[in-house]
């Protein structure tokens, strides 16, 4: 099977990262660097599932980083700094308000959808900024990182790399499973032909709102995470920007391939550290970097050793077909 | 006589003025095919749309199997027996064919909320729709990239697909359009050895096949139904001679 070749490159990246402290990537600098990359990998995998296996282009995905970020604060706001307490809470959190915000967003489609979950986005945004108690649009620092049986385990270094690999690590294993079983299979049915999925008896639009949360779940996971990281919480997280670049991140690596979001992520976390050093106007170079990685990297950074996986579809696909949207009117 | 599987009663629907579906009342029987013959534009792919539920209808009721099931949606009337073939091929062009065949099969077995086991190592549903394509004449093709399929195996791929959903009527909206000589044979004898298994209702246009085939034949001219009888009954019928069928291929 052709499986375990593809396999190749996101276990190379993986064992890399574990192996990076003990290359001399120990500096508090590049933990920082990795530390980033990785939060936001796992953010970009939660939006791969929806825009590649579902179909789904979500402008909103920074909403549920932003709540899951801002969970850590008003908790450590309230004296709460139990890991166990707060990375479930701001999961749930984050999962909650896409269930709800989903109910409502996925009942349109295409353009609509983008636009919806946009303003649904931009609503979470400025909810943070009027937060006066955490800070309003000036942000919050925290007190210090969440802690783990009552120790400061997260401070370390070294062992919060190697959490956020495993937590990356266990994303990707556990995304990559809900692609593959049934579920997956009419989410993706779903996706390329809805009228087809109709036809044989399932309706999509409750098994893209499950996705939906199980995306803002883990995207949450990794607000609080970032949150973690920085030790500060502020509006910027929730920026539509921020959702703009994990898209970019999930195109980039690859909408074909799951993994293809770990790599985007990589990629465009060192691609700024590297031409903010190179160049004092280094954005100018990195949009032209952009249109050149999607004109010629059709299936994304995991096309070039990848070829697209045979029983998912290309990424053409990912656009709403006039079926989908007659389906949808008629119904 | 014996209740019938599908029964449609005084259905209606306009599209703005224009009058597409016009107080249609007919019925299936279990085992039966009724093949529904017209001109183009009598409104023939409309009623099939409202008899799957993809449309709804202004008026009138749609009866499956003695349950009133004008108000259920497309995907329950699929779950609920009722599976129908489109005119313009309808598939999952980046499945291969077997998964195509084995989305269907999931539907009927048990819950799709499933997360974390491989859909595609269930033996079950592989074996059912193997099953399935081997009754088409597909079992060599399983394999294959549906999108990459010639015409006529994706038509026969959307048959494999109807009969997987163990439905009790299937809705055959032009099964043969684009087939070629040979594959309108082999697809002909497809659907005589259904018959004893399913309702069938047909929306055919190639007249040989449907005097071969059909049980019952009705005439929709104008969204009417302008007469319902045995193929003998409508080929000496002269009012479906003119309005439809021509002289000529009467002769």
């Amino acid at each position: 099977m052709t499986g375990r070749a593809r396999l190749l490159l996101p276990v190379l990246v993986l064992a890399g990262l574990a192996a990076a402290p003990f290359l001399g990537f120990d500096t508090g600098f590049a933990y920082t660097l990795m530390a980033r990359a990785m939060i936001l990998g796992m953010a970009a995998l939660s939006l791969s599932l929806l825009v590649g296996g579902a179909g789904l282009v979500s402008l909103g995905q920074a909403a549920m980083l932003g709540i899951g970020a801002y969970a850590v604060a008003a908790l450590d706001h309230a004296g709460v700094t139990n890991a166990l307490v707060v990375f479930p809470a701001a999961a749930l959190l984050a999962g909650l308000f896409a269930l709800v915000t989903g109910a409502v967003s996925l009942r349109t489609s295409g353009v609509h959808f983008i636009m919806i979950t946009l303003a649904f986005g931009q609503m979470a945004f400025f909810t943070a900024s009027s937060l006066s108690a955490l800070g309003g649009d000036d942000g919050y620092t925290l007190y210090g990182r969440t802690e783990w049986m009552g120790t400061r385990l997260l401070e370390d270094r070294a062992a919060f790399h190697f959490i956020l690999l495993a937590l990356l690590a266990g994303t990707w294993l556990l995304l990559s499973a809900l692609i593959d079983s049934r579920f997956g299979r009419v989410l993706r049915a779903s996706r390329e032909n809805a009228l087809r999925a109709q036809a044989v008896g399932f309706s999509p639009f409750p098994y893209r709102l499950v996705a939906y949360t199980v995306a803002g779940a883990i995207s949450g996971l990794a607000g609080a995470l970032l949150a973690n990281a920085t030790e500060f919480v502020s509006p910027a997280t929730l920026a539509w920007g921020r959702s703009g670049e994990l898209l970019f991140m999930v195109i980039l690596g690859g909408v074909g391939q799951l993994y293809g979001a770990i790599l985007g992520a990589l990629a465009i976390v060192l691609l700024e550290e590297w031409l903010s050093h190179l160049l004092n106007y280094w954005r100018l170079a990195f949009g032209p970097l952009l249109i050149l990685s999607v004109l010629f990297l059709r299936n994304g950074l995991a096309g070039i050793t990848a070829p697209p996986r045979r029983r998912r579809a290309p990424p053409k696909a990912a656009a709403p077909k006039a079926a989908t949207l007659e389906a949808r009117a008629d119904a | 006589m014996p209740e019938p599987l599908l029964e449609l009663r005084g259905l209606r629907k306009r599209f703005g003025g224009l009058t597409v579906t016009d107080d249609v009342s007919l019925t299936v029987l279990p085992g039966e095919i009724h093949a529904v013959i017209g001109p183009n534009g009598a409104g023939k792919t409309t009623l099939i749309h409202q008899i799957s539920g993809t449309l709804r209808p202004d008026e009138g009721e749609v009866v499956f199997a003695g349950q009133r099931v004008t108000d259920w949606s497309f995907p329950r009337r699929a779950r609920a027996g009722l599976a129908r073939s489109f005119q313009i091929t309808c598939i999952v062009p980046g499945f291969t064919a077997l998964e195509n065949v084995a989305l269907a099969v999931q539907a009927r077995s048990g819950s799709s909320f499933r997360f974390f086991r491989p859909a595609h190592l269930e033996a079950r549903l592989n074996e059912a729709a193997r099953a399935a394509l081997e009754g088409v004449g597909l079992g060599h093709r399983a394999g294959v990239v549906a999108g990459s399929m010639s015409h006529g195996e994706k038509r026969q791929l959307e048959l494999a697909v109807a009969l997987a959903m163990e439905p009790r009527l299937l809705l055959l909206d032009e099964p043969l359009a684009g087939a070629g000589p040979e594959e309108t044979e082999r697809l002909v004898a497809l659907l005589r050895s259904l018959r004893q298994r399913y309702g069938i209702l047909l929306v055919e246009h190639d007249m040989g096949a449907v005097f071969a085939l059909a049980d019952r034949v009705s005439v929709l001219v104008y969204g009417r139904v302008v007469i319902t009888g045995t193929v003998e009954e409508i080929r000496s019928h002269p009012e479906v001679r003119s309005a439809y069928l021509g002289e000529d291929e009467m002769a």
